[in-house]
C-alpha cells in the first residue's frame, strides 16, 4: 500500500567542527492524507531536523522521503512551512506578505484578480482581513502567527508543516490559535505535521502523536493514537478519560522513560566550559 | 504682531523655549572653540604673517563671495560684447561665419566647490554601481566571497595617492577622443575617488546580505522565488541599513580622497584652490585656505546628512534611529 507521506528509514548526520554528529537514525513514519500528526520530544531530539528534511530545506543522509509517491529532494510550495517566529518580511504589509507567496506560486495559473481574491480568502480563514494593510511590527505576536499560517495555507500545500507554531505565544492567544487551527483543519482537511513541546496541545489537536527519543541518533520512540471524536472542545475534554489517558501516555514517555539524563549532564558541562570563572 | 506669533508658538506646544534650551549647549561649544582659536592663532607667527583668526577668515569668506560676483559680471559683459560684435558682423555680411568663444576667466571659489561636488558625486555613483552588486554577490555566495575577500583586504588599505599616477597614465592612454565629453583631469579625480569609495560599500553590503534572517531565506526557498525576485524582495530590503552604512562611509572617504587628489594632480576643485593659495603666498592666503578647510568640513557634513535623508526615505523601518 502506498502512503501519502512515506518517511522511509532516514538518517541525518551533520558535519561539525568536532567531527560528524548523527542527529537522526532510522526514522520511519507513514502518514495518511488528512491526518494531523504531532511530533513531540525533548529539546535537541531532532524534531526540527525531521521537519526540515520533509520541507526539503535539508537533505537526508540515507533513506528517502516520498510525498504522493514522489521523492522529496528540494523545498517547494507543496510543503508549506509555518515558522516558529512567523518569518514575515518586516518590510511588506500583511497583504503583501501573503501576496509574495501567492504571486510566486500561482504566477502561471491565476490572474491578478484571482490572486487578490485568493489572498483575501486566506486572510479571512485566519480572521485577519481587518489588518491587511498593517505592517508586521504593528500587529501582535498572535496576529503575526495567524498571517504566517495564512501565507502557508495560501500556497495550497499538500502538506502543512508547523514548527512549534504557538511556542512563542502567551497561553490565551495560544488557545485561540489552536482552536482556529482545528477549525481550519476540519474545513480544508489538509494533512498537517506539527512540532510541539506542549503535551496538551499535542493531544488536543492530533490524530496521532509521534514521540521521539533523545539524540544523538534520535528516532521514533512510540506512537500514540488519539481516537477522540472531532470537533473537539478543550473544556469538555479536560474531564475526558480518553483525553487524560493519552496525555498520561505522552507524559510517561517524556518524563519517565526518556528523561534526557545525558544531555542534561553535557549541558552542565558546556555551561562550565563556557564560564571558566565558575569553575 | 509679535505677541500674535508668540501665542501661535505657545499653541504649538511651547516649542520655542525647548528649542532654545537644546541649542544652548552647542552654541556654548562653538563660542568656546572660536575663543580658543582666536587666542591660539594670535600666538602663531608664520612667514605669511599671523595665523588667521575667526574674523580674518570671515573677511576672506566675504571677499571670495565678492570675487565670484565680480567674475560673473565680467563674464556677462564678455558675452554681451561678443554678441554685439557678432551682430555687427552679420549686419555687414549675412554669410559671415561667427565664432562663439567661452569666457576663460579664473574659476572662482564657488566654481571650485561645484567642480569638486560634481567630481565626488560622479566617482561615488560609479563606485556604488560596482560595489553594491559585488557586495550582494559576495554575500549570497560563500565561495565567491572567499575568492574575492583576499583581494578586497589587500586593496582596501591602499592610499588614494598611490593610485593617482596609475589612473592618470591609464586615462591619458585609453581615453582618447577629439571631442571629449569629460575633461581628463575630471576623470582622473573621479576614478581615484571611485577606487577608494568601493571598499566600505562592498564590505558592508556583503555583511548585510550574508546576515539575513535564515527563516526569511527559507520562506523564499519554499515558495521557489527566482533569484532576481529573491534579491529584490528579500535580500535588498533586509540589507538596506548596512548598505547605507557602507555608502555613507564611502562618500566620506571619497570626499577626503578627492581633496588630496586635486591638490596633488592640480585637477580643478577645492584641492587645487588650496594648493594655488599656498603657492600664491599672499598675506590673505592662510585665511583663504582656512575658508576652504571649513567649507570642506561643512560640505562633508551636508553630504552625510543628505545620505541620511535618502536612507530615511528608502528604508522600510521608519522607526529605526539613524545617526
Amino acid at each position: 500500500m502506498q502512503h501519502f507521506l512515506d518517511i522511509s528509514q532516514i538518517s541525518k548526520t551533520f558535519n561539525t567542527a568536532t567531527g560528524t554528529y548523527e542527529a537522526l537514525q532510522n526514522v520511519d513514519l507513514k502518514i495518511q492524507q488528512g491526518e494531523f500528526v504531532s511530533l513531540i520530544g525533548h529539546s535537541g531530539c531532532g524534531k526540527s531536523t525531521v521537519l526540515n528534511l520533509i520541507a526539503g530545506l535539508l537533505d537526508v543522509t540515507t533513506g528517502g522521503i516520498f510525498l504522493d509517491g514522489k521523492q522529496i529532494d528540494e523545498p517547494g510550495p507543496d510543503r508549506a512551512v509555518v515558522f516558529q517566529n512567523h518569518a514575515l518580511m518586516p518590510w511588506l504589509s500583511v497583504y503583501d506578505n501573503i501576496g509574495l507567496a501567492v504571486r510566486a506560486v500561482f504566477k502561471k495559473t491565476k490572474n491578478r484578480a484571482e490572486m487578490d481574491a485568493w489572498i483575501m480568502h486566506n486572510l479571512e480563514l485566519v480572521n485577519m482581513t481587518h489588518a491587511k494593510n498593517k505592517m508586521p511590527n504593528e500587529i501582535s505576536g498572535g496576529m503575526k502567527q495567524r498571517v504566517g499560517i495564512a501565507r502557508a495555507l495560501a500556497m495550497q500545500p499538500k502538506l502543512l508543516l508547523m514548527d512549534e507554531p504557538f511556542g512563542a505565544l502567551d497561553a490565551l492567544t495560544r488557545a485561540q490559535l489552536q482552536d482556529s487551527t482545528m477549525e481550519i483543519h476540519r474545513e480544508l482537511g489538509n494533512t498537517v505535521i506539527m512540532i510541539t513541546h506542549d503535551v496538551d496541545e499535542a493531544v488536543l489537536l492530533s490524530d496521532r502523536i509521534v514521540m521521539m527519543s533523545n539524540g544523538p541518533a534520535a528516532t521514533v520512540g512510540q506512537v500514540v493514537d488519539v481516537n477522540l471524536p472531532r470537533p473537539r472542545n478543550r473544556l469538555a475534554l479536560a474531564e475526558d478519560a480518553q483525553f487524560n489517558h493519552c496525555r498520561r501516555l505522552v507524559l510517561d514517555f517524556l518524563y519517565a522513560a526518556h528523561t534526557p539524563a545525558e544531555p542534561q549532564n553535557s549541558e552542565v558541562a558546556d555551561l562550565k566550559a563556557s564560564r571558566p570563572e565558575a569553575a | 504682531m509679535i505677541t500674535a506669533s508668540l501665542n501661535h508658538l505657545k499653541a504649538a506646544g511651547l516649542r520655542l523655549p525647548h528649542l532654545a534650551a537644546r541649542s544652548i549647549i552647542p552654541i556654548l561649544g562653538i563660542s568656546l572653540f572660536l575663543l580658543v582659536w582666536q587666542i591660539v592663532a594670535a600666538n602663531i607667527d608664520t612667514s605669511l604673517g599671523k595665523f588667521p583668526g575667526p574674523s580674518q577668515v570671515w573677511q576672506q569668506t566675504k571677499a571670495l563671495a565678492d570675487e565670484h560676483v565680480q567674475q560673473r559680471a565680467k563674464a556677462a559683459k564678455f558675452y554681451q560684447r561678443q554678441e554685439e560684435r557678432n551682430a555687427k558682423k552679420l549686419a555687414q555680411d549675412p554669410n559671415a561665419t561667427i565664432k562663439m568663444r567661452a569666457y576663460t576667466g579664473k574659476p572662482t571659489f564657488w566654481d571650485q566647490i561645484l567642480t569638486s561636488l560634481i567630481t565626488v558625486m560622479f566617482g561615488f555613483a560609479l563606485a556604488s554601481c560596482v560595489a553594491i552588486p559585488l557586495g550582494i554577490i559576495c554575500g549570497l555566495s560563500e565561495r565567491i566571497y572567499e575568492a574575492v575577500n583576499p583581494i578586497i583586504q589587500v586593496l582596501k588599505p591602499v592610499s588614494p595617492l598611490a593610485w593617482l599616477p596609475l589612473v592618470t597614465m591609464v586615462v591619458s592612454a585609453v581615453y582618447v577622443s577629439d571631442d571629449p565629453l569629460f575633461e581628463k583631469s575630471f576623470l582622473n579625480s573621479a576614478f581615484t575617488v571611485a577606487l577608494c569609495c568601493l571598499w566600505p560599500t562592498v564590505i558592508n553590503t556583503t555583511v548585510g546580505v550574508s546576515s539575513i534572517d535564515k527563516d526569511l531565506v527559507d520562506v523564499g526557498r519554499v515558495i521557489k522565488l527566482p533569484p532576481s525576485t529573491h534579491v529584490a524582495k528579500i535580500v535588498l530590503p533586509s540589507s538596506i541599513p548596512l548598505i547605507f552604512t557602507g555608502l555613507r562611509l564611502s562618500l566620506a572617504t571619497g570626499w577626503m580622497v578627492l581633496i588630496a587628489a586635486e591638490m596633488l594632480a592640480q585637477n580643478p576643485g577645492l584641492g587645487k584652490f588650496i594648493w594655488d593659495e599656498f603657492q600664491n603666498g599672499s598675506s590673505n592666503s592662510l585665511s583663504r585656505i582656512m575658508v576652504a578647510v571649513l567649507t570642506i568640513g561643512l560640505i562633508g557634513f551636508l553630504l552625510d546628512r543628505t545620505m541620511l535623508v535618502i536612507q530615511r526615505r528608502i528604508s522600510w523601518d521608519k522607526q529605526a534611529v539613524l545617526r
